[in-house]
């Protein structure tokens, strides 16, 4: 016989708001980038607009959580989702701010002329939105094998950064005429590489919620998508 | 001081009723370990084959081997010896309703026999002490009746008698179950403190309580161990999916 089948409703209710989050969250990041190889700072506006809904949205998710934590004192499997949409929350929280930052970026590059710098933005930003995408559809279908794919993604977004940063550095040394547009592409950079650090916590929340291993930190990442439940 | 509870093939009957199905687990000295399941899955059962108790229903019979310490319950011993070594605190309190505080208190010891005043006035403020009731009753003791006092008083009157005959396990078959909040935080601390002391092995169907208090967790259902881990392990991430869909009460 089942039980407990309003809380069950309302861990749905739950993951259905995240879901609402991340789709915010993705969308922001999308649009910065869009604003960045259009340079329409329409785009940007967009992006500005959007962050005070993803920051209102996820004080409604922690609320929820809170509640469900202090009035269902969940066990086991519920539990760790609980806790795991805490902190995924946070992460496209974040994944938000950092679509704001690169808005700001491009806004600021628009003052300057439209140059081709050594620095394949469009490719880390498909690269990091690509790992968002993974680690959220790694959480829709509960998959930690899809997650855990996820974590094998992040050195490659941190070697295309850590390029950036040598070729712009070099640009900045031959050209500094260039300079504001090369820091304002290597803050891009960053931020990319931030954003693809989030997706990688989103998916090591996964990994918890469904293996109840914790990986953070290269803990054990191979055991967790081996042990069965 | 507690001992180890080792059981091996442990089977036990009603009748023609299979209630108890090979159990085997070890329960460390000195922990609590709590054994949660659906009604009618056997845990009760299982706790009265620790004490000889399922046995003294004329249908019921047990098979198998549980050792506390060096004693073979089944083989070592007899029953009135297994009760004196092991205490048991029932959901409902059950003092002796006409007999004084201390009277409740020294009963188990005036059946065996003990007749030294020193030692009996010595056992109850040891033991009520140890049951943290000492200082709400002191002044009573040979004034008040059991059953004067509240249901959480009561409770640890029967806990007091438990201990005064000086055993080495105590089971409890839901002792809070009755019991109002304030009271049932009065016998969780009471067990983490008695653990120091006994082997505790409760009995309850309250999953928090279960997780406050004991160490070790098994879960039983249809008369069966299905697993026994640390609490820790048992409600966080347990290894079987019955164990799992019971504690987040996807089934019931």
């Amino acid at each position: 016989m089942a039980l407990r089948i309003n809380f069950h409703q309302r861990l749905d209710d739950l993951k259905e708001r995240l879901l609402v989050m991340a789709g915010m969250a993705e969308q922001a990041i999308q649009r910065s980038i869009e604003a960045y190889t259009t340079r329409d700072l329409s785009i940007c506006e967009l992006v500005f607009r959007s962050e005070p809904a993803i920051n209102k949205l996820e004080r409604e998710i922690d609320q929820m959580a809170l509640d469900l934590l202090a009035m269902e004192q969940p066990m086991a499997i519920d539990l760790r989702f609980i806790l795991s949409v805490i902190r995924i929350n946070a992460d496209l929280e974040r994944v938000g701010d950092q679509a704001v930052n690169i808005a700001v970026r491009v806004r600021e590059m628009g003052a300057f002329a439209n140059i081709d710098l050594p620095v394949d933005i469009p490719r880390l930003a498909s690269l990091a939105a690509a790992m968002v995408r993974k680690a959220l559809q790694a959480f829709i279908e509960a998959d930690a094998e899809l997650a855990r794919s996820v974590l094998m993604l992040d050195d490659q977004v941190d070697d295309m950064n850590n390029s950036a940063f040598y070729s712009l550095s070099s640009l900045i040394k031959e050209r500094p005429e260039l300079t504001p547009q090369s820091l304002n592409a290597l803050i891009i950079a960053r931020n990319l590489e931030r954003v693809g650090d989030h997706a990688t916590n989103i998916a090591e929340d996964v990994i918890f919620w469904v293996r109840g291993f914790d990986v953070r930190h290269n803990s054990r990442p191979a055991e967790a998508v081996t042990d069965s439940l | 001081m507690g001992v180890d509870i080792l059981v091996e093939s442990l089977n036990a009957w009603y009748g023609t009723t299979h209630t108890l199905q090979d159990i085997n687990l070890r329960i460390p000295a000195n922990h609590a370990t709590a054994l949660i399941g659906p009604s009618g899955c056997g845990k009760s059962t299982f706790v009265r084959c620790l004490n000889r108790m399922h046995e003294t229903n004329p249908d019921a019979r047990a098979t198998g081997m549980v050792r506390m310490g060096e004693i073979d319950i089944y083989k070592d011993a007899s029953p009135v010896e297994i009760r004196r070594r092991v205490g048991m605190v029932f959901q409902r309190p059950n003092p002796f309703p006409t007999m004084s505080i201390y009277d409740n208190v020294i009963s188990g010891l005036k059946l065996n026999g003990f007749r030294n005043r020193r030692i009996l006035d010595e056992t109850v403020e040891r033991s009520l002490k140890q049951a943290a009731l000492w200082e709400e009753v002191k002044d009573d003791l040979k004034k008040k009746s059991g059953a004067s006092l509240s249901g959480g008083q009561q409770q640890r009157l029967c806990i007091a008698r438990a201990v005064a005959v000086d055993p080495e396990v105590l089971l409890m078959d839901e002792p809070a179950s009755a019991l109002d909040p304030v009271s049932t935080s009065k016998i969780e601390d009471l067990i983490f403190h008695l653990k120091a002391q006994y082997t505790i092995v409760i009995v309850t169907h309250n999953m928090q309580q279960a997780a406050r208090v004991a160490e070790n967790t098994g879960f039983f259902l249809s008369g069966k161990m299905v697993e026994f881990d640390s609490t820790h392990k048992i409600f966080t991430n347990p290894r079987d999916k019955r164990t799992e869909d019971y504690i987040t009460g996807r089934f019931g």
